[in-house]
């Protein structure tokens, strides 16, 4: 492999386009064209980048590569040092392929401050990349933490009605997790002597210290995933933030914290893993069953979606703390997928919201009969949300059980129920909304999806399809550093459960 | 040392250099032909800029020392170290920056005069002496120098009932402290026999040190309630927001800065050079004083409505912040302090910058929501506001999350967990307010729209001190080496 720093170059370059879109001056119409331009192009040439890591990745290692380190703070030993391998690598292309897409989808339904939502975005699809990227846990937590100044903005310039209450929610309770994680990645940089995450996953942390960490790291990551009881944030945030500052936060954000379970709190912290399993099968069985029916209820098509998405995670958790090879692979294909499918729903709400300017289903009704094209790609969503085989949703959920069944079928039993329940919801929504008789005065005129509409939804239906069909090129990439994990987890454990047998 | 012979000047040569400024410009005002009003203002600015300019002179003095390493004079007095000359460093900065964004406004409000930036450089002197500081009685010298200079210019605008509350105010608590501070170096000279930092380190060692009299640390305890009144500290702050709202503008973002530089170098001189071996007395001082700043000056700011008062409040949690690193105790704490305290100085300085714009025709305004709509009004200078509060809220990666990291790095390696996750908690109450500000700015409609221009001066305050806090993470080498190199000559000594 060349020396050449690709993965930086990947994560640097929409801040070239946020220099691009800072010096565009003129008047406010040619301003807003040139920044979307700007925007797109950047984006887009960001994703084609970054499909060429896919190319030049090694699937048959667990090692990090296209690694790349500058000295930064060395006497403290802290260092820019960034990297991928199989789990972060799809994380990574999901971020670029959402990207443009939500430029897209603003293209016309932001009409005001074209250049700082530009500027917000680019600046953003930096701090996801970098974050999914760090190999330096100083360097994590700064792109961590940096993504809620682009997001807070997102929601509170661009946002609905109620928009200062969410953005504000959706940035104390971030920060309040991400700041004791702040402490406990202090606390490890002294114990182990180095900020470095290759090294501290190598390094054996006491077990009584391991339970302080973990249960800091969780104090961030639950925040994030979002976990029962602290998801409350999520529908609020969901239900103001603009149709794109959604499909970020459900595609992207949310996998924030399913990215740190894996990343920090089993390969680093395995005994307080294990010990903690039963309380993440709790929360995540709550978070299943309380959401779905939560989201039954919904009368706002975000807020049910958003409900839908904690329900979705806590498969994700659920699957993570199997520490099977099913259930991992599960969970990260089950949060990819997420970040498709549910990026999708919200586009999905979008196109109606830009017409009829209002996201509450009572005023929705057998749009089928005006929008045609729409309905079918509801349908596909839909459907995948529901795990219908053959869509991405059905292999992470389907991995998933097979892996917990493996392990707890009790937890098992539980998970399908709610599989059951999402079909409720979903197709309780899609009958309301797309079937019936179409009386509504103010939907009689309503039109069709147009081209770039249909455009910025080709790629995500062309997903799902893959994903469900032909799902081996996906897990192939993320088998070797699956394994890997496994692995050494088992070692830790095997350790653990001889000290603990040799107490007795 | 013949007593005969002149002291060594080169290690004060900054000093002497800024004093004979001062004195120089003084007479120079006070011998400008008496005239017009206008002539009065052309003398003003004339001082002003060259009051500006004696300060960058004196920068460029400073800096050559700091490759002498340590050196005494006037009888061991008075040190000039790698630890005073970076905080000289940041005090100077802190100055000049302070008196060239006054010039506006004095203009604007007709006051102004000559004075002003002749008492500036006064209290810098003093400020300079704080923390060159090798003895109680020249601190006590330096910090009376720097005191009397601050009172009278709190009341600068003598025509201003608020200014000359603000400064009778300031000088009656400041008085008061001032005396607690003398009556607890007398007994510390009166329970150990001697004034001298150096003496006093060697004398409280071993024995001394771990069992130590009760009258001596008595007097420390006063020592310390002086210091904590200086840098307005809980429960010595009542004064701040008062003397903040009330006193010029420009005169609170000056307050805000460099006298706040010079007390926490001196409290951090005072107690790690002739106490440091009594830290398990005023270590537990120390950490309450902290935790009370950190606590209500984040929980108190929450419901001010003038935007000078939510500052006063927000530099007694900076400082809770600070005080951190130096109830920790060793080396690695006061590098973060020194680091957090430079970071706090420019977002200070840029956030003051800001609230110097808001007027309505020749009135300035103060209100928090005064701010409605001023991002539409003023784009670039609430870019630079939102910036400098998302740092000071501690959000990476701005500068202002830096000060806190180093804090907090310190804190954790001393094993003082409880302190640092009531830090961090505190630092999202701290948050809220902080981001109150970016959603009245942002968020919010324009109601009565603040007058557009800016002057010259403050946009290019504004703009170098935005480029500092948002381009820190790219460079932090060299703050972080001139911080550790000042830190280790501290704890060396």
């Amino acid at each position: 492999m060349t020396d050449f720093p690709i993965l930086s170059l990947v994560i640097f370059l929409p801040l070239i386009g946020v220099g691009l879109v800072l010096i565009i001056r003129g008047d406010e119409i040619t301003v807003a064209r040139n920044a979307r331009a700007v925007a797109l192009w950047t984006s887009v040439i960001t994703f084609v980048l970054s499909i060429f890591l896919w190319i030049g990745f090694d699937a048959s290692t667990a090692d990090f590569q296209f690694t790349h380190r500058v000295y930064w703070m060395p006497e403290f030993n802290i260092a820019y040092h960034v990297g991928l391998d199989g789990i972060s690598l799809l994380f990574v292309l999901l971020s670029t392929l959402l990207t443009p897409i939500c430029i897209l989808a603003s293209w016309e339904s932001i009409q005001t401050r074209v250049k700082e939502y530009m500027i917000a975005f680019l600046l953003m699809e930096v701090m996801m990349l970098g974050m999914f990227a760090a190999l330096d846990i100083v360097v994590f937590y700064i792109f961590y933490e940096g993504v809620l100044i682009p997001m807070f903005l997102i929601i509170g310039v661009w946002g609905g009605p109620n928009r200062i209450y969410a953005s504000f929610k959706f940035f104390l309770y971030t920060l309040i997790g991400s700041v004791l994680m702040l402490l406990a990645i202090l606390a490890m940089y002294f114990m182990a002597g180095t900020a470095d995450i290759p090294e501290l996953m190598n390094f054996n942390f006491p077990a009584e210290m391991q339970t302080w960490l973990w249960l800091a790291f969780l104090a961030s990551f639950a925040v994030k995933v979002p976990m029962w009881p602290v998801h409350t944030w999520l529908p609020d945030a969901h239900v103001e933030a603009p149709t794109a500052g959604s499909v970020i936060l459900a595609g992207v954000l949310l996998k924030f914290g399913a990215y740190g379970l894996l990343r920090f709190s089993l390969p680093m912290f395995p005994i307080a893993s294990i010990e903690f399993t039963p309380l993440i099968y709790a929360l995540s069985i709550i978070a299943v069953i309380y959401t779905s029916l939560v989201a039954l209820a919904q009368e706002d098509m975000k807020k049910l979606i958003a409900y839908s998405s904690v329900a979705h995670m806590g498969f994700v958790t659920i699957g993570t703390f199997t520490l099977t090879v099913q259930g991992i692979e599960g969970a990260i294909y089950q949060a990819l997928s997420h970040g498709v499918v549910s990026a999708a729903l919200f586009l999905i709400v979008g196109v109606v919201y830009d017409r009829i300017h209002s996201r509450a289903i009572a005023d929705y009704e057998g749009l089928v009969h005006r929008m045609p094209t729409y309905s079918v790609i509801f349908m596909i969503f839909m459907l995948a949300s529901v795990g219908l085989p053959g869509t991405s949703g059905f292999v992470g959920e389907f991995l998933v059980l097979v892996g917990i069944f493996q392990v707890n079928t009790w937890v098992a039993a539980f998970a399908a129920t709610g599989v059951i329940l999402g079909a409720v919801y979903m197709l309780y929504l899609y009958r309301r909304v797309i079937f019936g008789k179409l009386t509504k005065d103010s939907l009689l005129a309503i039109t069709d999806m147009n081209r770039r509409e249909i455009a910025v939804f080709a790629p995500l239906v062309l997903l799902v399809f893959v994903m469900g069909i032909y799902p081996i090129p996906f897990l192939e990439v993320m088998h070797a550093s699956v394994d890997n994990l496994i692995a050494d987890f088992e070692v830790a454990r095997a350790a653990y459960e001889g000290v603990a047998v040799a107490g007795q | 040392m013949p007593s005969a012979s002149l002291p060594n000047l080169i290690p004060a040569l900054p000093e002497l250099f800024l004093v004979c400024t001062a004195m120089a410009l003084l007479m120079l005002g006070v011998f400008q032909k008496a005239g017009a009003k206008g002539e009065d203002v052309r003398t003003g600015r004339f001082v002003s800029n060259l009051g500006a300019i004696g300060l960058f002179l004196t920068l460029l003095l400073v800096v050559p020392i700091a490759d002498n390493g340590t050196a005494y004079t006037f009888a061991n007095m008075f040190v000039s170290d790698p630890f005073a000359v970076f905080m000289k460093v940041l005090i100077l900065i802190a100055s000049a920056t302070a008196l060239v964004m006054s010039q506006d406004y004095m203009h604007r409000q007709g006051i102004a005069r000559f004075e002003f930036p002749v008492l500036v450089l006064f209290a810098t002197v003093g400020m300079m002496m704080m923390v060159s500081a090798n003895d109680l009685i020249s601190l006590y010298v330096g910090l009376e120098m720097q005191s009397l200079s601050l009172y009278v210019i709190a009341a600068f605008q003598r025509d201003d009932l608020r200014s000359t509350e603000a400064g009778l105010k300031y000088f009656v608590l400041g008085a008061l402290a001032s005396g607690m501070l003398l009556y607890g170096s007398s007994l510390v000279y009166g329970f150990s026999g001697t004034t001298s930092f150096e003496t006093l380190a060697s004398v409280l060692q071993g024995a001394n040190a771990s069992d130590p009299s009760v009258g001596l640390v008595i007097g420390i305890v006063f020592i310390l309630v002086g210091l904590a009144f200086k840098v307005s500290a809980v429960p010595f702050h009542m004064w701040t927001p008062d003397v903040y709202e009330g006193a010029p503008t420009p005169v609170t973002a000056f307050f805000s800065v460099a006298p706040k530089l010079a007390a926490i170098g001196l409290f951090i001189r005072v107690m790690v050079d002739p106490f440091g071996d009594l830290l398990a007395q005023w270590q537990q001082i120390v950490i309450f004083v902290s935790v009370a700043s950190m606590a209500l000056g984040g929980f108190v700011a929450i419901n001010q409505t003038n935007i000078k008062r939510m500052m006063a409040y927000s530099s007694i949690g900076h400082v809770g912040y600070a005080l951190i690193g130096l109830a920790v105790g060793n080396e690695v704490g006061v590098r973060g302090v020194l680091v957090y305290m430079a970071i706090y100085i420019f977002m200070n300085l840029g956030a003051f910058a800001c609230i110097l714009c808001m007027r309505r025709g020749d009135r300035m305004v103060a209100d928090i929501k005064d701010l409605a709509g001023f991002s539409t009004t003023h784009p670039m200078a609430a870019a630079a506001m939102a910036i400098f509060m998302f740092s000071m809220a501690g959000i990476p990666p701005l500068a202002g999350f830096f000060g806190k990291f180093y804090i907090f790095l310190a804190a954790i390696e001393a094993e003082l967990y409880a302190l640092a996750v009531i830090g961090v908690l505190t630092s999202v109450v701290g948050a809220f307010y902080y981001l109150r500000i970016i959603k009245i700015m942002y968020f919010d409609d324009v109601t009565d729209p603040l007058e557009t221009g800016i002057p010259r001066e403050l946009g290019l305050v504004l703009l170098g001190t935005a480029a500092v806090i948002v381009l820190f993470f790219v460079f932090p080498g060299p703050l972080l080496d001139a911080a550790g190199t000042a830190a280790a000559a501290l704890f060396a000594g």
